[in-house]
């Protein structure tokens, strides 16, 4: 049958669109070894670049000696802050409102900080030029526990901003104070707590760790002094605003810098931010007129891109006898490092951690967020999860069993007594957020049926009254991503929108331009399934473009699961537009009024008249060469999608855990993750998508954290030592899903890639903690490593 | 320092330099050799995406010199389809979603090149221990192991019984 | 990460080696498989004029049967060593030992004379050689000599090796047939070093243990050998009580550093646990388990 004559629902699979398991098109590339990563982008006269680093974690500068290194030869230029001044480019304004140090400038404030960038011919010379730098320190007292940085007689880390009211985020407190942030009916809070029956409080770390994508990060700057035209390709989440803020920090005009982002080998927020390395590598090649690329090592990548979490956060929990939640209060220090370089919307700086009260329905809570200053390297980032919603799902989570702990419940009874109802929604947080749709009973519902939950609990009190320890985890989480609508969110002033851009060709293939960039989700594939459900062009026929700012229209990138709540929208919205022309061509050719067409998969037929119609195919020609009179030629469309609201995926997971008491080894005996994310684009690359998030959520809650000792020295910032789960470690994942559509957005698509991680952490972290439930455990730090585990077997004297 | 001259086989071709003795394998490929498949991702010999096939065993190129392997046979990624045709492990991986941001790609697909060159038959468990010197950050290596068993089928190696 | 410059040499043979390696003195390196050295390379933490690569001595592979030892090639690769059909018949805890090490691409990089002669105390095959009593063959410009595992390491990478001697093989004597054997090592992932690690070797005759060699990995500056737990099962039917006190008797010379596997006393416990589990596995395995 042809592709005219073929059945509408034959016609529908055809294109591969919504809802269909397409294979990915970007992996021909990979799989080829035929990728495009920064690191394998060769320019003609490429030089390299490389910092030298601070040993010391605090101390100042009292002399940089480069001659030696200089007088290397192949060695180009060592530039130091006292290079970067003239230009104004030593110091330079972070996305929080504060400013990091591009080159120490006087003074280092971590170890291995930036202290100065050599450039040499090759990356040999630049090694060993590095090694010829002699720079003399005089150490200072070290804080990197955020508790001692507000002691009254503390060190002062940023002598900087000594003195200042603000460093961005409001009033500050304290010499190495950064921003109190305060969400929450207090009074009412308050009051819930004193006449409640039940109260619960715990300490709940969420320990420093690093997204550590399997590419670190780097770039190529350069610089055409002929044209002025500044080119870097780099590591890039978010191409545009990486164009916009070089132009507004090296004073260059937006117009001449292309920013393009390559293939990406992984992000999970480490790639958002903007590093020293980008501006050294710029100036290198302003100054050298040639090429210059940078490229972190592992070492210098854990231990100075942004780093996540590092939350200290005080949970306390309000019932009554029959355990229905009265009101929750939070405290958190927040350990920023040296800078505050979180990145999250401007006017967020604890960022959507106030979806803190998760899936439950609670009448009253009262949160308080204060940002300190340590001797660590900045960042703050979101690591595979939206802004702070995986320390705020693992706080309710954590806090959730605390309290069935205390009232002898079943935590999954306890979670189906304060679960939000379906009925509710669009529900109104008491935190001030309008979830757009969820049904959380039927979610944990099907999850403890497909593990017979109950059976696992019986044959936890077996093996409990034998001696042995098995946990089981469960988390119901509710994320909040899609950042987001521009009158809550912007960064530097720009509104968090997203962008599409569709040309439809003469021949009917198309071609569609966006403001992210993929760092590995599959947008070539799934964005193209999006407008070939919505025009009917088969996905095959559209191309997928990303990640250059002289072709993609703005864009705030990728990150916080907002490609498809936010530019999936968009290309949705572009995509009608297309409609809308085509009707009003289809109109014109078929000469009958607009009204009398009606859509049909990939063609406008006239209503009554069946046989009468015109495809997609045949309009993109007309629109070329036989539009009606007035319309302008071409089929083209752009849309900025302004979100009306977040969106709110959620999931319920259940863990199965064995932990040896005699070694504190951990077995993930089963896990089940059922995600609700909305409208399913493509079921494979969303399953994928969940394998990959519950794989870094083990590495999370069972080993990833940077530690550091007393003088500031990072500890375990490779990959022999921070916690990288091979095919070993990794259990078998079990996923299911429900479809709640969001509401509010054009396909009911809500984002996936993050729940994985959000949920997944607080599932493996309450099995574990489960496991010692009947001993009177409520909580244990995380990460949960065998020596920690077996610590507390052997506290408890049962590890013999 | 003198630089030494090296003579070894590239994906079936005679390839013949003078390099730096300090220059690692990997950066041969990478730089002088414009084969960029094999990435670098930690540099202390743990996550195995600059494995390559050296003398018919699966190594990892960061952590051997150049010179080291002069005068034997090395087969990267690039030398991994016959032509046009994909090796089976290639379909395999875009078949069963085996890969997400692709940069362990390579040598993940060396990796199990080699593997069943050894063992055409491997279980779930032997997949496993047999990737486990390459890490991937973004499939939590299930789809990679139904990848290698896509690719077994494909090959005509009856499938292991669990 | 880019090692500092050197001089590269592939010596023909033996002597060549040795030659070059008395040569060179402090500037010169022997690179085996690399695995250790070229990471610290790497880190510049090692910066050698001179590396002394012993690839192409092939005299120095392949593993025999000489009767009551097998003679192991020093650079003999971990993946060799576990594909010995000789290995594995008369002395299996070399190929479970080899599974626990590192990963398969190190594994046919990493020679065993390599993870013998460094002196790391991190590394698996020296306390399985003690276990084992195995002995070393050293050639220097004066020749031969040999040189109990037992003894042999001094400290954190510093052992009996002369600065201008060569690790050409390890002799293993032949453990007693149908003796008992484990390797139990604790780690955090694929790839790691040990938190901590027993090899267990025994023999039973009418019941009665007769033969017993204990060694720890990774829990003092050497690898450790526990002749006092190992004595205290002669006799004994290496019973769960027997056994408990071999594991408690295996902590007690364990003096481990606290570091990103656990703080000393973790470490401490775990030899005692993995002592205690590799005496259990052996037994079973020398009951004919």
């Amino acid at each position: 049958m042809s592709e005219t004559t073929a059945p509408a629902a034959e016609r529908e699979l055809g294109l591969e669109g919504v809802g269909c398991e397409r294979r990915r098109k970007e992996d021909a590339r990979f799989i080829q070894g035929k990728g495009n990563y920064v690191d394998d982008i060769k320019l003609a006269g490429t030089v390299f670049g490389d910092f030298v680093r601070s040993p010391c974690a605090h101390g100042r500068i009292k002399s940089i000696d480069a001659e030696k290194a200089k007088a290397l030869p192949g060695v180009l230029a060592v530039l130091t802050a006292e290079d970067l001044k003239p230009l104004n480019l030593h110091w330079m304004p972070t996305l929080a409102g504060d400013v990091q140090a591009v080159l120490a400038d006087g003074k280092v404030h971590f170890q291995n900080q930036e202290v100065a960038f050599v450039i040499a011919e090759d990356r040999y010379i630049c090694a060993d030029a590095i090694q010829l730098v002699e720079v003399d320190y005089e150490e200072l007292p070290v804080i990197v526990d955020p508790k001692v940085a507000m002691a009254p007689d503390a060190p002062v880390i940023r002598e900087d901003v000594e003195g200042k009211d603000t460093v961005g985020q409001g009033p500050r407190k304290h010499a190495n104070h950064i921003f109190t942030w305060e969400v929450g009916d207090k009074a009412a809070t308050d009051e819930a707590f004193a006449g409640a029956d039940v109260t619960a409080r715990e300490e709940i770390t969420y320990q420093r760790v690093h997204p550590a994508p399997l590419e670190t990060c780097g770039c190529v700057a350069s610089m055409d002094a002929v044209s002025g035209q500044l080119t870097v390709y780099g590591t890039f989440q978010a191409p545009h605003v990486v164009r916009t803020v070089v132009s507004l920090i090296a004073g260059l005009p937006e117009h001449k810098i292309r920013i393009i982002a390559p293939d990406i080998g992984g992000g999970f927020g480490n790639k958002v931010g903007p590093y020293p390395g980008y501006v050294c590598a710029i100036v290198g090649t302003i100054v050298l007129g040639r090429p210059v690329k940078w490229v972190e090592s592992r070492l210098d990548n854990i231990s100075t891109t942004s780093f996540a979490r590092d939350y200290h956060m005080t949970g306390e929990i309000a019932a009554d006898r029959d355990g229905k939640i009265k009101a929750l209060r939070v405290q958190v220090l927040a350990d920023h490092g040296a800078f505050n370089t979180h990145a999250q919307p401007s006017k967020w700086p604890a960022g959507m951690f106030s979806i803190v009260t998760g899936s439950y329905d609670i009448p009253a809570a009262h949160v308080v967020v204060d940002g300190v200053y340590t001797n660590k390297a900045p960042g703050g980032v979101a690591y595979r999860c939206s802004f702070r919603v995986t320390e705020a799902s693992y706080l309710i989570e954590r806090m959730i069993d605390v309290l069935a702990s205390k009232l002898k419940m079943d935590p999954a009874e306890l979670r189906l007594k304060n679960f939000i109802q379906p009925s509710q929604f669009p529900y109104n947080s008491v935190l001030g957020w309008e979830y757009d749709s969820g049904d959380y009973p039927t979610a944990l519902n099907k999850v403890m049926e497909a593990v017979d939950y109950r059976g696992l609990r019986k044959e936890q009190a077996e093996k409990r009254a034998k001696g042995e320890l098995m946990g089981i985890g469960i988390a119901t989480f509710t994320e909040i991503v899609g950042a987001g609508p521009s009158r809550n969110c912007d960064i530097l002033g720009i509104g968090m929108f997203d962008s599409c851009e569709i040309r439809i060709h003469p021949t009917g293939t198309a071609i569609a331009r966006f403001g992210t960039k993929s760092t590995g989700q599959g947008h070539e594939t799934t964005y193209a399934q999006i407008i070939a459900s919505e025009i009917g062009i088969p996905s095959d026929d559209i191309t997928i473009e990303e990640g250059d700012t002289d072709t993609a229209p703005y864009g705030l990138g990728t990150y916080g699961s907002r490609s498809t709540p936010v530019a999936g929208a968009a290309a949705a919205q572009a995509a009608r537009k297309i409609r809308a022309k085509a009707q009003k061509i289809a109109a014109h050719m078929l000469e009958v009024g607009e009204d009398d067409l009606e859509w049909e998969v990939d063609r406008f037929r006239v209503k009554g008249l069946p046989e009468k119609m015109a495809t997609m195919k045949e309009i993109a020609m007309a629109a070329y060469g036989n539009v009606p009179a007035g319309m302008e030629h071409g089929l083209e469309s752009v849309d900025y999608y302004d979100p009306p609201n977040f969106t709110f995926p959620f999931g319920a997971y259940i863990c199965v855990v064995d932990v040896d008491r005699f070694t504190g080894e951990v077995a993930v005996r089963r896990f089940y993750a059922l995600d609700d994310c909305g409208t399913r684009i493509n079921p494979m690359i969303i399953e994928g998508q969940i394998h990959g998030g519950l794989t870094e959520a083990l590495a999370i809650a069972m080993g990833q954290e940077l530690l550091f000792d007393d003088i500031g020295n990072v500890l375990g910032a490779s990959f022999l030592d921070y916690f990288m789960p091979t095919a070993v470690e990794t259990p078998h994942w079990e996923t299911d899903f429900t479809v709640t559509p969001s509401p509010h957005h054009p396909i009911g698509a809500k984002g996936v890639g993050e729940s994985p991680n959000v949920g997944g952490v607080s599932a493996l972290s309450n099995a574990v903690i489960d496991a010692f439930a009947h001993l009177g455990v409520t909580h244990m730090p995380m990460p949960h490593t065998p020596w920690r585990v077996w610590q507390k077997a052997n506290e408890l004297g049962i590890d013999r | 320092m003198a630089k030494t001259d090296i003579k070894l086989t590239i994906n079936g071709e005679e390839v013949e330099a003078t390099v730096e003795p300090r220059m690692l394998l990997i950066y041969l490929l990478r730089e002088h050799l414009g084969l960029t498949g094999a990435h670098i991702g930690c540099e202390t010999s743990h996550c195995g995406a600059c494995t390559v096939d050296l003398d018919g065993k699966s190594v990892k190129s960061c952590t051997v010199f150049a010179v080291q392997a002069s005068g034997g046979e090395v087969m990267t990624v690039e030398g991994l389809a016959n032509g046009a045709e994909l090796h089976p492990l290639q379909a395999g991986f875009a078949e069963e979603h085996g890969l997400q941001c692709g940069f362990c790609t390579p040598g993940m697909l060396m990796r199990t090149y080699r593997l069943l060159e050894d063992n055409p038959n491997p279980s779930e468990d032997e997949i496993r221990v047999g990737i486990s010197g390459n890490i991937c950050r973004c499939t939590g290596y299930q789809n990679i192991v139904k990848a290698v068993r896509h690719a077994m089928r494909e090959l005509g190696h009856k499938e292991a019984t669990e | 990460m880019i090692p500092a410059n050197f001089d590269y040499h592939r010596p023909a043979s033996v002597d060549e080696a040795v030659g070059l390696i008395e040569q060179y003195g402090d500037d010169g390196a022997i690179l085996a498989g690399g695995h250790s050295l070229i990471p610290m390379m790497k880190l510049r933490f090692a910066t050698p004029g001179h590396l002394i690569d012993l690839k192409a001595l092939d005299e120095l592979r392949g593993i025999e049967d000489t009767g009551a030892d097998i003679r192991i090639g020093a650079m003999t690769t971990q993946a060799e060593l576990r594909a010995s059909a000789v290995a594995a018949e008369a002395c299996p805890i070399l190929a479970e030992t080899v599974d626990v090490i590192a990963d398969p691409q190190v594994r046919n990089m990493g020679t065993l004379g390599g993870n013998v002669a460094n002196g790391d105390p991190g590394n698996d095959m020296p306390a399985v050689m003690m276990a084992l009593g195995a002995i070393y063959v050293l050639r220097g410009p004066g020749g031969e000599r040999e040189t109990p595992a037992n003894g042999f390491y001094k400290g954190i990478f510093d052992t009996e090796r002369a600065a201008n001697e060569l690790l050409v093989a390890i002799r293993v004597p032949k453990p007693p047939a149908g003796h008992g054997y484990a390797y139990k090592k604790l780690k955090r992932k694929v790839g790691d070093y040990a938190t901590a690690a027993a090899a267990v070797i025994l023999a039973l005759e009418g019941g009665a243990c007769s033969h017993a060699a204990i060694a720890l990995t990774n829990v003092g500056p050497t690898a450790l050998n526990a002749g006092d737990a190992a004595k205290s099962l002669i006799g004994t039917s290496v019973d769960g009580e027997a056994q408990a006190r071999a594991a408690e008797l295996a902590m007690e010379i364990c003096d481990p550093v606290s570091d990103m596997h656990g703080p000393v006393e973790y470490r401490r416990n775990m030899a005692g646990v993995m002592t205690y589990r590799a005496i259990a596995e052996a037994l079973g395995r020398a009951k004919g388990g």
